[in-house]
């Protein structure tokens, strides 16, 4: 039972954490909360539906061509949508994200239509039971693949020089640009990276739970939201920690207590955590020069 | 002020001659008004109750109408629209009571028929709802009946079918905590099974629009249950049963009529196969009575009968029995029979209305999903 939960929370945990991903490398490059990014990872969901059911792509064909289509769709999101608006005030780019979030939204109900979607079995669900837990080969391989993911994500930043160039912009956006930091290329490899997973976990969340809907990314987006907060939005431990904090509480909530109860207690725990580490975990504390 | 007289006696005429013409109208037929849903969003369900409503007149007027003590009295019915809308549902219940018509019968949505519920009781009008299950429907009302059972009733009839003809005794319940529906149901289930002699070995709950469902499959797997009960909508059923399967869930799995939508078939696939849900009515019911209406309708009407379609001929059937028993056209003497009536006969079953209630106890029908279709298993009669 408890190896049980821990397996669940795992798998929610994970999604999560690559969604959360996303939110803090963009506000660690451009301090912007992208709140469109819950959509960004419906639509990559609905591109994968697309590629399963129309083009019968295996599974490893899907989850990278959706990577780099949804990646792309960052980029074009961030070239449209925020890049004039980079040096408005930040309440500007909040709303124009939310606006983005709610285009990605109707332009599916448009299109494809309000009804739920079967998402297809893209691989053949095997059960193995050890003794009192159960557990399948996607659920392994959702937590691996993730678990993969993030190391990826985490060796790129810290090893590369992109990922160097993007930690500099994060340290200080006026003389980043001074040492030859193309800042416009880092900003749309950032904004591609982030909705390239984002749009992995979309694939993960149709293979685990196979119903999928234009509505999918509000609540899993402020999920992963709250996520990067608690974790300290800009830092990239910080995302994927806090991810699976936040599966591991919604899980045993849910397991312990009555299920309305479960959302409470997840933005009660942001609540909570903010009031005594506004900056999250590995946030690192802002100093303002006076 | 001669202006004045003179309207006010051409009023009075005018009032004088609609009462003349319609004490004239009544003598030799019963009338019976019909509030369906024609326009709107629901067309389908006011074409079948329409439907269904003509072939149960015509055929009491085959006879000649209804044998009252000193003659056979044809019936008569009025049809309106109430565009599937609340307002002017209310507006046909008060337009029928101004006709004079011995019953309403209709509308059919619960969102018509709570609102026409209001404007008859507080006149008098004695309405049968076929299809409205919303429980506030016939609470504390007098004249106001429906010819279906409640969202709550299932969780009896569920209870009876997995005692009874599974043959379980430990069940689990996941059930969506914010919704009406779902609650009442697994609410009603828990009472009712634990009565007959069962264990409700775990009653988890969530919230409306949640994906994962791992945390209460994993303990009600744990908890041993044989048999799972999912009072949930369509959309989420098949997500439920994926992942009570991934958790190590091997006994079956019963829904409600929240189940019968053809949807569920292209979301659920293969793993849906040969689990059970209630509901009220089947296409391919097995009773006499069921297999001549069904035969008739699709002889008149080119079409396979639906639920509504069903229900509205009982209802008509439920009225026609009372004013045969009452051999009375009085509204107050047809509303006694009705309020008592006991083992009547129906498409849908064997029905009675008990202790003021005029909410029926009767049968609900199991169907099986097989083969990706839904097949009528089996009626469970409480009565």
């Amino acid at each position: 039972m408890v190896i049980q939960q821990a397996l669940n929370s795992l798998q929610l945990g994970s999604i999560y954490a690559l969604i959360a991903l996303g939110y803090t490398m963009v506000y660690g490059v451009l301090r912007l909360i992208n709140f469109a990014h819950g959509d960004v990872f419906m639509v990559g969901s609905y591109a994968a539906l697309f590629l399963a059911v129309s083009l019968h792509c295996p599974l490893l064909v899907i989850l990278p061509l959706t990577f780099i289509a949804i990646g792309l769709l960052g980029v074009v999101i961030e070239r449209l949508a925020y890049r004039p608006l980079r040096n408005a005030p930040r309440v500007s780019a909040v709303i124009t994200a939310l606006a983005v979030g709610l285009f990605l939204e109707t332009i599916m109900l448009a299109t494809i239509g309000p009804e739920p979607k079967k998402f297809p079995a893209l691989v053949t669900t095997t059960l193995y039971t050890f003794g009192s837990f159960t557990t399948t080969n996607l659920q392994i391989m959702i937590i691996m693949v993730s678990i993969i993911l993030m190391i990826a994500v985490d060796l790129f930043v810290a090893k590369t020089r992109t990922g160097m160039a993007m930690r500099a912009l994060s340290w200080d956006k006026t003389y980043a640009p001074l040492l030859g930091i193309n800042v416009d290329r880092i900003v749309s490899v950032t904004f591609g990276m982030g909705a390239g997973l984002a749009s992995i976990a979309g694939i993960f969340v149709g293979l685990a739970y196979p119903v999928i809907d234009p509505y999918m990314g509000i609540m899993v987006g402020w999920k992963a939201f709250v996520s990067a907060v608690i974790g300290g939005i800009g830092s990239i431990k910080g995302a994927v920690i806090g991810g699976f904090l936040l599966g591991a509480v919604e899980i045993l909530s849910a397991a312990f207590l009555p299920s309305t109860y479960r959302d409470m207690i997840v933005f009660g725990l942001l609540l909570f955590i903010l009031l005594f580490k506004p900056q999250g975990f590995f946030g690192l504390p802002v100093q303002k020069k006076v | 002020m001669v202006k004045n007289f003179l309207s006010a006696v051409s009023l009075l005429g005018t009032v004088a001659g609609i009462i003349v013409f319609f004490s004239c109208d009544k003598s030799d037929s019963i009338k019976i008004g019909l509030n369906a849903e024609l326009t709107g969003s629901v067309p389908v369900v006011g074409k079948s109750c329409v439907n269904a409503a003509a072939m149960a007149v015509a055929e009491v007027n085959a006879r000649g109408g209804i044998a009252l003590a000193d003659k056979t009295v044809p019936i008569k019915l009025l049809v309106e629209d109430n565009e599937d809308k609340a307002e002017s549902a209310a507006a046909v219940a008060q337009k029928f009571v101004s006709g004079g018509v011995l019953a309403m019968i209709g509308p059919n949505a619960s969102r018509n028929a709570v609102p026409s519920a209001v404007v008859a009781e507080s006149n008098r009008l004695l309405m049968i709802s076929p299809w409205a299950t919303n429980p506030k429907l016939t609470m504390d009302k007098k004249y106001i009946f429906r010819a279906c059972f409640t969202d709550d009733f299932q969780g009896n009839v569920v209870a009876a079918f997995i005692y009874k003809k599974l043959g379980l005794r430990r069940a689990a319940v996941l059930f969506d905590v914010t919704s009406e529906y779902n609650k009442g149901i697994a609410t009603v289930f828990k009472e009712s099974f634990v009565k007959t002699g069962g264990t409700v070995a775990a009653f988890e709950s969530y919230s409306t629009g949640d994906k994962d469902f791992t945390a209460q499959l994993s303990k009600i797997t744990a908890a041993g249950a044989d048999v799972l009960f999912l009072p949930n909508y369509y959309n989420e059923v098949p997500l439920q049963i994926q992942q009570a399967r991934q958790t190590g869930f091997t006994g079956s799995i019963v829904g409600s009529d929240s189940w019968g939508s053809e949807e569920i078939l292209k979301l659920g696939k293969d793993m849906l196969n040969g689990l059970y849900f209630t509901t009220h009515y089947s296409a391919d019911m097995a009773t006499d009575k069921a297999r001549k209406f069904i035969a008739d309708y699709q002889a008149r009407y080119g079409s396979r009968p639906d639920d509504v379609a069903a229900l509205t001929y009982d209802s008509f059937g439920l009225l026609f029995e009372s004013i045969q028993k009452a051999q009375s056209r009085d509204p107050e003497k047809v509303r006694a029979q009705l309020s008592s009536l006991s083992k009547f006969l129906g498409v849908t079953g064997a029905m009675e209305f008990r202790s003021g209630s005029g909410s029926p106890v009767k049968s609900a029908v199991v169907i099986q999903i097989k083969n990706n279709a839904f097949t009528y298993f089996d009626s469970i009669n409480p009565l």
